[in-house]
């Protein structure tokens, strides 16, 4: 019996393995496959390279990291208030019921695919942007927007998590004290959930800077660095795909490499959330 | 302001998120749901798309999403009971947990790019159902591994006493009272993950490949329903059957994800 249960132990460890198998075989084939490309050009003529044109093996993708940069800032700004206010009214406004449903409404939100967005973007939106604002419409404008309702689901629930955590002495304390509801939630709540909003934030942006299919549809992709938000844009997400289809060596090699910076960012970001969550915790 | 206008603001900033949820929606259905008939759902393409149904698209996605599904639910509840019953914090567990993370985080994109270079080429899978299906399942594990542990720490410690009490071992606890005791939570996260794999597009359309012929074989290439519709939508092939093949999918991930979220909402209820 003892021994069985040794048995069990270790099989179940090494299915638990999977995961973390998993992660450094996607490490170690994307990375040996885009870093001979990084090694012969030199890393910075490739992060800072402003020229991205594979048929005469000219390979820069600083275009496609100010694109992803400034399509994630955009979305940031526009996720950020609506998510929180959302948050905010769920968790400390509304009652329990009203709550439940909405919630149930947004994480459905969640659960729309990626393509369609961009889609609703493309009939939608780019024609809107430019009618009214001028331009091609395909700009980091319509990639923002559709990005920042994307990133909204994560925001509103990991925030609205965060805010059912604060302990409800401290609003009665508050309360007690002859505050209103929205001064409690503004001295109170917010500061003690302000570790874990932060958290939302960088999580929100991970998924915004990691989207593909959605800013494809909307954001134009000319691979020049953009001077305004109206000008069309293109992402180190949107440079794999959009090219992927048809490359071969160098230029597959090229994408590749765009792939590691982009797991780079990524990685970072998620060190950042996962370091911003513990220091909540303690 | 007073307090009651900062709720008013509050409120309809809310509402402003939930219509949009409503207005993709509507906008989908309004302009799909019309020339959605039972002939678009069993016959096949013609023209690229053009004119015929979606079948194939139909047949790729069950066929990927059902064999991810098969390899990513044991891995994922397994790896969940491991690291809820059998460890305490060591080494082992903790990193186990952080890959389970690291996983989730990782855009889709990057998910394509490694089951190309992983599943298509070095394994020489090719484009095929079999590549996209477990490039799926590494995407979905993380999903499936966090609700399941979730899921089964939920399970009152009592339940397990009372069974190392009647002198169970620890693995007979899991299969006959744990386990059955977390099921519907479970089932929550395989469903959530499935509703993922349906409506995925960047990870499969590298290794799936976008073929419109009905698949004979695991090893042959397929095109799913979200890569149908991209490709019929961004190469402006039909905007009328782009709608159509849209409306099928957001319905189907609805009906999975409102079954998801109302045995949560069930279950949150009975523990509340």
């Amino acid at each position: 019996m003892r021994r069985s249960e040794t048995l069990v132990q270790w099989s179940l460890a090494l299915v638990a393995l999977f995961a973390i198998a998993a992660l450094a075989l996607i490490i170690i084939f994307i990375f040996k496959e885009g870093s001979p490309i990084i090694a012969r050009l030199g890393i910075v003529e490739f992060i800072m390279g402003t020229k991205w044109s594979p048929s005469r093996g000219t390979f820069g993708i600083l275009p496609m990291i100010l694109g992803s940069f400034w399509v994630t800032l955009s979305a940031l700004v526009i996720g950020v208030p609506i998510g929180l206010a959302s948050a905010i009214f769920l968790a400390e406004m509304a009652p329990s019921g009203t709550s439940r449903i909405l919630k149930f409404a947004i994480q459905l939100l969640a659960g729309i695919p990626s393509v369609v967005f961009g889609f609703i973007g493309l009939v939608i939106l780019v024609p809107l942007i430019r009618q009214w604002l001028g331009g091609p419409g395909f700009s980091v404008l319509a990639a923002g927007i559709v990005l920042g309702i994307m990133i909204l689901p994560t925001i509103v629930s990991v925030c609205y998590d965060v805010f059912k955590a604060v302990p409800q002495a401290y609003r009665e304390g508050m309360i007690a004290l002859g505050a209103t509801r929205w001064q409690t939630i503004r001295m109170v709540v917010l500061p003690a959930a302000r570790p874990g909003i932060i958290a939302a934030i960088i999580l929100g942006m991970g998924r915004a800077v990691g989207e593909t299919m959605a800013v494809i549809m909307v954001a134009g992709n000319a691979t020049k660095i953009p001077v305004s938000l109206l000008e069309p844009v293109r992402t180190l997400t949107s440079n794999i795909a959009l090219e992927m289809g048809y490359a071969v060596g160098e230029h597959r090699e090229a994408l590749f490499a765009t792939g590691i910076v982009l797991f780079i960012i990524i990685a970072i970001l998620n060190t950042l959330a996962r370091v911003v969550a513990r220091v909540e915790k303690v | 302001m007073t307090d009651r206008r900062i709720t008013l603001l509050f409120a309809g900033i809310t509402s402003l998120t939930l219509l949009t949820l409503v207005f993709i929606i509507g906008y989908v259905m309004i302009n799909g749901l019309p020339g959605l008939t039972l002939e678009f759902l069993i016959e096949s393409p013609r023209e690229m798309g053009r004119a015929g149904g979606v079948l194939p698209a139909i047949v790729g996605t069950v066929l990927l999403t059902a064999i991810a599904l098969i390899i990513a639910a044991p891995v994922g509840i397994l790896t969940a009971v491991y690291l809820t019953e059998y460890t305490r914090d060591s080494w082992l567990p903790r990193i186990v947990r952080f890959g389970t993370e690291s996983l989730a985080g990782i855009p889709s994109i990057i998910f394509g790019l490694f089951g190309f270079l992983f599943f298509v080429i070095y394994l020489d899978l090719g484009w095929s159902i079999l590549s996209g299906a477990l490039t799926l399942s590494v995407m979905i594990l993380p999903t499936i591994v966090r609700t399941s542990e979730e899921a089964i720490r939920a399970v009152p410690d009592a339940y397990r006493e009372v069974s190392f009490a009647l002198g169970s071992t620890r693995w007979q606890t899991v299969t006959t009272v744990v386990l059955p005791s977390a099921k519907p939570g479970i089932a929550t996260g395989i469903m959530l993950a499935m509703g993922r794999a349906i409506g995925e597009t960047a990870a499969v359309i590298f290794t799936a490949g976008s073929s419109l012929r009905l698949p004979r074989s695991l090893l042959d290439p397929t095109r799913t329903l979200p890569v149908h519709f991209y490709i019929l939508a961004r190469e402006g092939i039909s905007l009328e059957n782009a709608y159509r093949t849209a409306s099928v999918l957001i319905l189907l991930i609805l009906a999975i994800n409102i079954a998801a979220y109302t045995i949560m909402d069930r279950l949150a209820k009975k523990e509340g």
